[in-house]
Order: C-alpha cells, then structure tokens, then sequence
C-alpha cells in the first residue's frame, strides 16, 4: 500500500464495530443491518482497517467519526459488502 | 367504471425483467404478418398486412375482430412476423457480447471450474441477502464473467477459445471471422441453465437465445397510428414505416434462400435485414447511418420514442399536461397582499373548484347553479357561476344560462358542482424554472378585471420574475385535503424564511428600499398632511402624536412612523447597508445614520434600507419572521412596503444620467490620475524590455507584467471612482440607491462617472486578435494600457471606438459565460434532483429512502432545520439571555456575530443571472492588493 488514506486530512476516521457492538448499535438506531449504509470491501479505507484489523468479513459494521460543520462531531455507519 | 376504481391504491412489490421467447411472441400474436401492404384500393385494411383489424381499432366506427371492442375499448393486439433468418437484438449485443466470451465455443459450458462458480454464486446470495440493490448484484455477476472470460481453454471440455469481438453495432467475429446471428443463436442455445444462474440470468423468463430474434413481435395499431390528411391521403406512423422495409427484405430473403440464390446475395439480403431490424429499435445506433423519411427526415423509432427530453419518460410520465390550471404575463400591484394572486376574470370564469352537495350547502349550491355560467353581482361585478355539475354517476352536466334553471332544480345531496374562482380561494402559483420550493406557493385568489396575473412586489425575489414580459402559471386544487396543505405549507408567508441560508427570501426591492431609506434617515421629519398620506395607505388610523415641534408647527419623525408598524416588544441592533464599509468606529457609524437600534418597538436611531427590509438581507424580516410568526412578518411586509412607496411618493424619486454630472475639475483630475496610471504602466513595459523588472515568486516574467498592470489600472480605476464619488453625495438619487441597497453598486457609479477601466476575457488584458496586438491601430507588441484593453472614458462620456471594441470583447465573454453556465448547472441540477428525488426525513430525524435504507443518520448530521434555526443554531442564546435579563447587549459583539454568521448571503449568488442589463458591467477585479 502506497499510502494510508486514514491518515489524509479530508478522511474521516474509520473504525471496525466490535460484533458483540454491533446489535448494541442497530438497536439503538431501530434498523436491520440491510438498512445500513453500504461500503465495499474494495474501499481504500477498508484495505487499511484490514491491515490493522486482519480479514474483515462481509456484514462487519464500520463506525465514521466525522467533524462536521453543523453539527461539530458527528457518527455514522456503514455496512461492509462484497467487491 | 371510473369511479369505482377511485381511491383503490395498490403497492407495486417487485417488477420483474423478462426476455420474450419467440413461443411467447406467437402466442401473443392476434395475427402473423406476412405483407407490406396496409390498405385495398377500397381503404380497408388488408388482412395479414401492417394494418390487420386484429391488430385493434383506430377508426370510430369499426369493431376490433380479436376483442370486438370499439375504439376506446380495444387496447390494441400485438401481431408478429416471422423472420426468415434471425437477427440480433441491437438492445442486448452487449450481453450477447459477455456470454459469448464467457462460455466454451463448443459445449457451451461457463469458461470456470465448478467449485468457482459456486464460489460465485455463494457470493451472489451473501450481497442479495444483506440488501445489496439489483447494481450491487450486477457488481458480481460482471466479476464473474471477467473471471471466467481470462480462462483461455475450456475446464470442462477441454476445447481451445477462440476471441469474439464485436465489431459494432451488431457483427460478432471470433479470431477475426464473422459469427452469423445464426451460429450466435446456437451457441448462446447451448449454454446450460444453472452456468446461466451465476451469471445472474434467469433462464426460466430469459433464455440467452431469445436475444437473437426470429420472431419480431408487431405493435398494435394503436401504438402507430395512421393520420387521414385534409386531403384525403393516409399518412403512417414511423413505426408502420420501419416495419414495411423489414417485411420487404423479410419476403426478399425468404424468396433468395428458397430459390437457392447465391450465398452472396443471400447474405446481403441478411444483412439489410439485420441494418432494418437494428433501426427499428433504436435509429441512433452509433456505426450504421440512421433510416430516413422521404423528406430527409430521421425516423423515430421505438427508442426515439422513450429517450430525453421529449421522450415518454420525461414528457408523459414524469410531466403531464394538467386541467384546471391557467398561465399569462404577470405584472405587479403593491395593493396587494404578498399571500394575494390577482386573476383575471376570464381565467376566473373557467378555473373551477368542486364543491359537493351537502345537507349544509344544497340551498346555495343550488342559487349559484341557477345562476349560470357568467353571472354578475348587483354592481355589474363578478360573480361566481357554475361550469359543470356531476351527477353521482360520474356524467358531467354542462351548465349554459338556458339550462342553468333545470339543471339547478336536478341538483341534490351526493352531487358535485364545479363552481368558478371567488376571492379567498387558494391556487397554487409557480414560475419556472422551478428551482427551489419558494417557485411554487400557494396564494389566495383576488378576481381582478384586465388581462394578468398581479401579485406584490415583494414576492418577486423567490420566483426571480420581473415584469418585461414573463408568463406565470396557476394551479387550482382540487380537493379539500391538498386544499388544507397547501394552506398550511405552501402559503407565501410560510416561505418568508429560505431553507438554504436560513434568511428571507421575500422582502422589500428596489423603490421599498430607497422608500423606506428616504423615510428613516437620519432627521426626516413629515408634516401632518404628508404623515396623514403615509398612513392612509396602511390601516392605521389613529395619528401618533407629533414627536418634533419647530417653528410652532407639528412635525413626525420617519423613525418614529416606521416604529408603528414594528410589534412592541422588538428590540434589536444591526448595522445599516449604508454603513461606511471597514472596520470602523461607533462614533462614525452614528454619524451616518448607519446603527440601527430598536428597542421595545422604537427605532431609536439608524436608517432602515436593504439591511432592514430588504429581500435576502433584511434582519428585521429575519427576526420577525422566526420569533412573531410567518403572519406577523406578511402583515409587517405588506405594511412596510406600503408605508415605504408612500415615503417615496411624498418625495418623488428618480434617476438619470444627470445624477453622474461632475465638476469640470473632478473631470481634469480624473484624466490626470489616469494619465499617471497610464505612464506608469509605460514605465513597467519599459522595465520589462530592459529586463529590470523584478520576477514575483511562482510567475514568468510577462505574468508579472500583466499582473502589475492589472493592479495599477484597477487601482485608477477605483481612485478615478473616488474622485468621481467625492462629488456625489448621499442627497444624489443614484446614490441613495446604490448605498441603502436598492439598486445598482458603487462601481456601476464610477463606472458611468469616473472610468470603466481594464477590460477582461478570462480575467487577463485583452490579448488576441491580429498578429501580436489587439487591433490595427496600435503597434505590433505594444504592451501598453491604452492597447491591451483599458478603457479611460466612462460611459457617460462615450467611448472611443477601439475602446469600444474592448468593451464588446469584455461582454461578449460574459454573455457566453451566463449561457454555459445556465444550461451546466440546468444539467447539474437535473441529476442532483433525479438522485434525491425520493428521499425523506423520517420521525427519527433520519434520511431514508423508499426502501427505507439509511443515507444520511440524521438530518444535515445535526438534525437543525436551516429555515427554522438562528444562523445554523438550533436557539440563540444571546437573545434568551438578553430577553431574560433584559440586559443591554454590546452592540459591538452582536455586530460581529452576524457579521461571521452571515457568510454567502448575498443576492449576487444566488441566481445565474441572465438577460439582465447589467450583465457586462462587473469587471473583473485586479488580484488582491495586500
């Protein structure tokens, strides 16, 4: 790998939720893991976790801290898929 | 029939794709077609031709012999024509293209070992399961076929691959010979039903051979049908056409092959056939020149029919032509509300509302039936009449002033009666292009005599219309539910306040502005008789006592008649648009009038303008929109802008080129400051050709000239301006409205007083044209100002004609600019829209869309409606406190609030301006001076 895309400025952070974490959180947004957004496993951000993380297996949940201008800090989900 | 299917809704659950078998084309088909002919000598269609009976009805009169259904009932019957060799489907080359590589040229198996292709497939479920939409699956199945078309040798039979390419539009070849669509067919025939499942084919409804046609299904008449001229002549539809050239061929090839003719020509025939089918489809087939018309004319074929713009998809399906709706020229009246549309009689008279017969209302429903289609009032005014009545079995009944008694006598409870427009009915009101929900409003009906749609002044800005002749449309709602929302939703005053920046978009323009500037600033004071005409045309009728005495006689300030219409408890402080620009002093700004204080409803000191009352930037619209209410801030518009064109007319006002007069001294210096510019710029070039001009960073040698000449000749221009400016004074009209914000800028002053100055084309000194200068009359390298496009005379003083050339190449660049720009962003917004379309904020303060996916978490990632927070925040602290402690709030601290806050909101943003006059006016700029 080139070079880290989690560490450029304009990528927010990216984090692996932990499987036993991951019902907690579709609990408590009231979805079903489908309605998540989604993030292929091609996805640069996905390479690096997988570098960190090891295998990241399709329907891992990917947790997104990003600094917004509205609303300071805030989360958002992705469902890893295929390709 | 129509009434009983009203108010069934269903839920479409899933749409499945199919390919049609040619059993399935056969066994649809009323009737094969065997003859290019389509009517006798008698006018009758002929049987087994183009124009079979079975095929439907499109004459009144005539029965369909397939369903026996007269001309509404029939939907039309589909026939076909057998095809004498196959042809390919140009629609699916691409998918024949994949297949073909995909699979073993001789056991048509898939090109992978069957542990892949179950690996493959396993995937395939794994995405389908966790919601992965039809292009999500679509990724997979690609990856697959690019998998398997590497393998270079069959893994089941062992067979050696050849290399089909498709040589476009519709020729496949394998290692460079030709696959006839008969050998394609048997190929794709071979290719086993589970290797199809991986590849995302299901071959129960699509079989890979059915992409090659030998059966080519024909559209009922009544998709095609024929037109009887004046004259007596048929004239046929494109599709009718089309589909004769592929019978001929058809019947030519079938003749060719069957006599044993040679391969040649046999082959010829194919391919003619192949070029008549493929334009049948689709006429902008990319490769093949597209089948024309007599006259030249292209063909619309099937594709032409549902592509772009004037497709089936944008123009009839997602836009439809509606009833009940009206458009004319609109033209402006101030008497009005700004929540009030004027209507013209004769729109008024055939704009209709339902209205059903209820116990309630029989008694009048039945008066104003009997009144008749026109009536008119005891004064000879309108009056509403009634157009239709609908009787419960859906038969429509029309109303004319010698039925109109009878018709009255039928009606009862469980009737509907279409009543014409009366004030106080809601319609909707729309200008395109509709680029926000502030182009659509709904406004309550005025019936007015004349010929147009009036509405305020002030509700110009959210419609962007003026007057030079734009048309409007009206929409009258047809039911009480919509009725009901629009009322609470799509009134104008509910849209007071933009969900893009969070401010007004309605509000005071042009004269409103310089009215109430000419009302607030500084010690306007206003006799009894004039205060009593300013208030006239509001309804206040109690006179203020006099607040300023001189001489003996009784005067009323501005302030404190604009302080009438303020609400009691108002208290605020921000700066006036006249306000000097900088960072300056408290002490300057009370000077000029420019610090607007309210307290408790007064306007204690400061000049209400733009910054007041103006659309987009007026901050006491602003506040009182968000904390009185959408209704407090309608009535405080309609008074405001009353009140303001009273001020104006107590004055008069007005402009001409006169206001831009100087002095002949002012004139002298001007010249002067431009000559020294001019030297200077002399001195540069002379530098630069010495070679002593000092390079900046990061720029050659020639860019920095250009950029130092830049600098210095906008640097004249401005101190020409200010020169120029020094002799106006805000008593000046042109003036006053350039400061308070109501029309026109500083620089367009200077510009008309003063200088024009450098003319630009891609924000450099004008360059091109002849060989190493601009035009003839200057000398080959001349890098002088005078000849790279800086204009000295302002327009008052004229031109000189090769300044005004420059002055032409400058404008032309910005007539093309807003010309590109309009139709880009046109575009742009095409795709944004179709992408958004469906999206919705749910309870939870998600965005979700139909298939109840999550796309956003919450709602702009803060859940804060912009129309409904205080620059981006959910409360403004600072006014809690300051109304909760009634504390004095530092003026100075509030101003640089909103100074930060109000990033972008200026009207020059916000619309691509076109077909305005002053589109060439905005020179570029020089790059900052630091």
């Amino acid at each position: 790998m080139r070079f880290n895309v989690l560490e450029h400025q304009l990528v927010p952070e990216h984090r692996l939720v932990a499987e036993e974490d991951a019902d907690r959180v579709l609990k408590a947004l009231k979805i079903t893991r489908d309605q998540l957004p989604k993030i292929r496993k091609s996805d640069p951000v996905i390479q690096v976790l997988e570098k960190i993380e090891g295998p990241i297996e399709e329907g891992r949940i990917i947790r997104v801290t990003r600094v917004s201008g509205t609303a300071g800090v805030s989360e958002a989900y992705r469902l890893v898929i295929g390709r | 029939m129509m009434s009983s299917m009203r108010g069934v809704t269903k839920r479409i659950q899933s749409i499945k794709f199919a390919l049609l078998s040619p059993d399935e084309i056969r066994r649809m088909s009323a009737t094969k077609i065997i003859t290019a002919d389509t009517y006798d000598d008698d006018g009758f269609p002929i049987d087994m031709g183009l124009m079979d009976s079975h095929l439907g009805v499109i004459e009144p009169g005539l029965r369909c012999k397939t369903c026996g259904g007269k001309v509404d009932d029939c939907p039309g019957h589909f026939g076909h024509i057998d095809l004498a060799m196959p042809v390919i489907h140009v629609g699916y080359v691409k998918d024949i293209k994949k297949l073909l590589q995909a699979t073993c040229r001789k056991c048509g198996r898939l090109l992978l070992t069957r542990q892949q292709a179950q690996e493959y497939m396993a995937e395939m479920e794994q995405v389908e399961e966790l919601g992965g939409d039809v292009t999500e699956v679509g990724y997979v199945t690609k990856e697959t076929a690019r998998e398997a078309q590497k393998r270079q040798r069959c893994p089941h039979c062992g067979e050696e691959q050849g290399k089909v390419t498709l040589d476009k539009p519709t020729t496949f070849r394998e290692d460079g010979h030709k696959l006839t669509p008969k050998e394609v067919r048997e190929r794709l025939e071979r290719i086993p039903n589970e290797d199809l499942r991986v590849l995302g084919m299901n071959p129960e409804v699509a079989r890979p051979e059915w992409m090659v046609l030998t059966a080519l299904l024909v559209p009922p008449v009544t998709v095609r049908p024929s037109i009887t001229l004046e004259s007596g002549d048929r004239s046929e539809d494109d599709l009718t056409h089309k589909l004769v050239d592929v019978l001929r061929i058809n019947q030519r090839l079938r003749e060719n092959r069957d006599a044993g003719a040679p391969q040649l020509i046999v082959e010829d025939l194919w391919e003619l056939l192949q070029y008549h089918v493929t334009t049948y489809f689709d006429n902008q087939t990319s490769g093949i020149p597209p089948a024309r018309h007599r006259s030249g004319r292209p063909l619309k074929t099937l594709v032409q029919r549902l592509k772009g713009k004037e497709g089936r998809f944008r123009s009839n399906l997602s836009g439809k032509r509606v009833n009940f709706s009206a458009r004319t020229v609109i033209s402006p009246d101030p008497i009005l509300s700004i929540n009030e549309v004027g209507v013209p009689v004769e729109a008024a008279r055939e704009l209709t509302v339902p209205v059903h017969v209820q116990a309630y209302n029989s008694e009048i429903v039945k008066q104003w039936v009997k009144r008749g289609p026109a009536p008119l009032g005891p004064l000879g005014e309108y009056a509403p009449g009634v157009n239709y009545v609908i009787r419960p079995d859906g038969r429509r009944i029309r109303v004319t002033d010698k039925n109109a008694e009878v018709v009255a006598e039928a009606v009862e409870i469980g009737y509907t009666v279409e009543r014409q427009l009366v004030d106080g009915d809601i319609v909707l009101f729309n200008r395109q292009p509709s680029l926000h929900r502030m182009s659509m409003m709904a406004h309550e009906v005025r019936v007015m005599p004349h010929k147009t749609f009036r509405f305020n002044l002030a509700v110009c800005p959210p419609y962007n219309a003026d007057f030079d002749g734009d048309e409007m449309n009206l929409h009258v709602l047809q039911s009480e539910e919509a009725r009901a929302e629009a009322r609470v939703l799509m009134r104008v005053q509910e849209h007071i306040l933009s969900p893009r920046f969070g401010g007004p978009v309605i509000g005071g323009i042009h004269d409103h502005i310089t009215g109430s500037f000419l009302l607030t600033y500084k010690e306007s004071k206003f006799t009894r008789e004039e205060v009593t005409f300013i208030l006239s045309k509001i309804d206040i009728r109690d006179l203020p006592p006099p607040d300023i005495k001189k001489g003996g006689k009784e005067f009323w300030s501005g302030k404190a008649l604009f302080s009438a219409i303020l609400p009691k408890d108002l208290s605020m402080t921000f700066k006036s648009s006249i306000a000097p620009k900088g960072d300056i002093g408290l002490k300057e700004l009370k000077e000029e009038d420019s610090l607007v204080v309210i307290k408790d409803g007064v306007v204690l000191s400061g000049t209400i303008d733009e910054n007041g009352v103006g659309a987009f930037k007026g901050k006491i619209l602003d506040k009182l929109a968000r904390d009185y209410g959408p209704d407090a801030a309608r009535v405080f518009i309609d008074k405001g802008t009353k009140m303001a064109i009273g001020a104006i007319m107590i004055r008069g006002f007005t402009t001409g080129i006169d206001d831009e007069d100087i002095p002949e001294e002012a004139k002298k210096q001007i010249a002067d400051s431009l000559r020294t510019a001019i030297e200077k710029v002399e001195g540069l070039v002379e530098s630069y050709k010495r070679g002593e001009l000092e390079q900046m960073p990061g720029r050659s040698l020639e860019e920095t000239l250009e950029v130092e000449a830049m600098k210095i000749l906008g640097r004249a221009r401005d101190l020409a301006g200010q020169i120029a400016g020094k002799h106006l004074g805000i008593e000046n009209s042109a003036v006053i409205m350039a400061r308070s914000g109501a029309r026109g800028s500083m620089l367009n002053l200077s510009q008309m007083a003063g200088s024009i100055g450098q003319q630009a084309v891609r924000g450099e000194r004008l360059s091109r044209g002849y060989w190493n200068r601009t035009l003839p009359h200057f000398k080959k390298g001349d890098l002088g100002a005078e000849a790279k496009g800086f204009v000295k005379s302002s327009y008052k003083s004229g031109l000189h004609p090769t300044e005004y050339f420059f002055h032409a190449m400058g404008g032309r660049e910005g007539l093309v600019d807003t010309a590109v720009r309009t139709s880009r962003s046109g575009y742009m917004q095409r795709r944004l829209i179709n992408a958004l379309e469906d999206l919705k904020v749910k309870e939870d303060g998600t965005v979700r869309n139909t298939a109840d996916t999550i796309i956003q978490f919450k709602f702009g990632e803060d859940g804060v409606d912009p129309s409904r927070s205080v620059q981006g925040r959910a409360v403004d602290i600072d006014d809690i406190l300051q109304e909760v402690l009634g504390e004095e709030p530092s003026w100075k601290e509030r101003l640089r609030e909103q100074e930060m806050a109000s990033y972008g909101l200026t009207e020059k943003d916000m619309y691509v301006e076109i077909s305005e006059e002053e589109v060439e006016v905005e020179e570029e700029e020089p790059p900052s001076e630091e």
